[in-house]
C-alpha cells in the first residue's frame, strides 16, 4: 500500500490525482476505470478541501492499495476534520427539470454509481472513506 | 483543461480538452460568461474532454439556464462513454441538449 499526506487545499486535488494515476498505470488499469476513479477523487478529496476543516486548513491522507480476486483498487481518504458521513445523505432527485435542479449532492451520487463499493466510518477522531473499483 | 473558442455570427463553439473538474470549472464558467452576450447558440464540443465531475455539471447547468432564459440554446457534442454515464446517472441526459 502507498499513501500520501498533503494539506487539504484545492491545489492538492491535482497532486492526489497524479499520485493515484501513477499507481493505476503500473497495474494497467483500464482507461475508463481510471477516469471514473479520477472523478471520485475530485468529488471526495474536493469535499474534504471544502468542508472538513473549513475555515481552517488541515491535512488529509490518501491510501492506494491494489487487491486481487477480483482485481481492484481500494482508495482510502482520511481526514481529522468535522465528522461527516457523505453516505448518510439522501440521494438527489435526478428527474427534476433544468429550472428546478440544483447540483448539490450529485458528486457523491456519481461516486456511488461508478464505484463497486463505498464505505464510511468515523474512528479515533478521523473520517475514513473507502472506495473500491474493480478493474 | 484547455478551451478553444470559435465564433460564427451568433453561434459560439467552445472546444474543451483535458479534465473538467473542481480545479478547471471556474475557467469554463468565466469563458461562458464572456460568451453569453449576443449568443443564440452555444456549442460545447467535448471530443477531447476526458471526463467531468459535479463541478463541471454545475457550470453546464448554469450555462444551459442562462441561454434558455435569453431565448438561445446550448448543445453538447461528442460525449465519450465516461461522460455519457455521468450525464445518465445524474439525469442530465434529459436536462441538457446532448447530440
Amino acid at each position: 500500500m502507498n499513501e500520501l499526506t498533503v494539506e487539504a487545499t484545492p491545489e492538492n486535488i491535482q497532486v492526489i490525482t497524479a499520485f493515484v494515476d501513477e499507481q493505476l498505470e503500473q497495474y494497467d488499469c483500464p482507461m475508463k476505470a481510471q477516469a471514473q476513479i479520477d472523478i471520485a477523487i475530485d468529488e471526495l478529496f474536493g469535499n474534504i478541501v471544502r468542508y472538513a476543516y473549513h475555515p481552517e486548513i488541515g491535512s488529509a491522507t490518501v491510501q492506494v492499495e491494489v487487491v486481487e480476486e477480483p482485481l481492484a483498487v481500494v482508495i482510502t481518504f482520511i481526514d481529522q476534520g468535522k465528522p461527516y458521513d457523505p453516505l448518510a445523505k439522501e440521494d438527489p432527485n435526478v428527474t427534476l427539470s433544468a429550472e428546478e435542479r440544483e447540483v448539490g449532492g450529485l458528486g457523491i451520487y456519481i461516486v456511488k454509481k461508478s464505484m463497486n463499493a463505498i464505505t464510511y466510518e468515523y474512528k479515533d477522531g478521523r473520517n475514513i472513506l473507502k472506495i473500491r473499483k474493480d478493474f | 483543461m484547455n478551451i478553444e473558442k470559435a465564433e460564427n455570427g451568433t453561434e459560439v463553439t467552445l472546444s474543451l480538452s483535458g479534465r473538467l473538474d473542481t480545479t478547471t470549472a471556474p475557467q469554463l464558467e468565466e469563458t461562458v460568461q464572456e460568451s453569453l452576450t449576443g449568443t443564440e447558440k452555444l456549442i460545447m464540443d467535448f471530443e477531447k474532454l476526458e471526463y467531468l465531475s459535479s463541478a463541471g455539471l454545475r457550470v453546464l447547468l448554469t450555462a444551459h439556464k442562462a441561454l434558455m432564459k435569453s431565448g438561445g440554446q446550448m448543445e453538447i457534442r461528442h460525449v465519450n462513454e465516461v461522460i455519457h454515464e455521468v450525464f445518465e446517472v445524474t439525469g442530465f441526459l434529459d436536462v441538457l441538449n446532448i447530440v
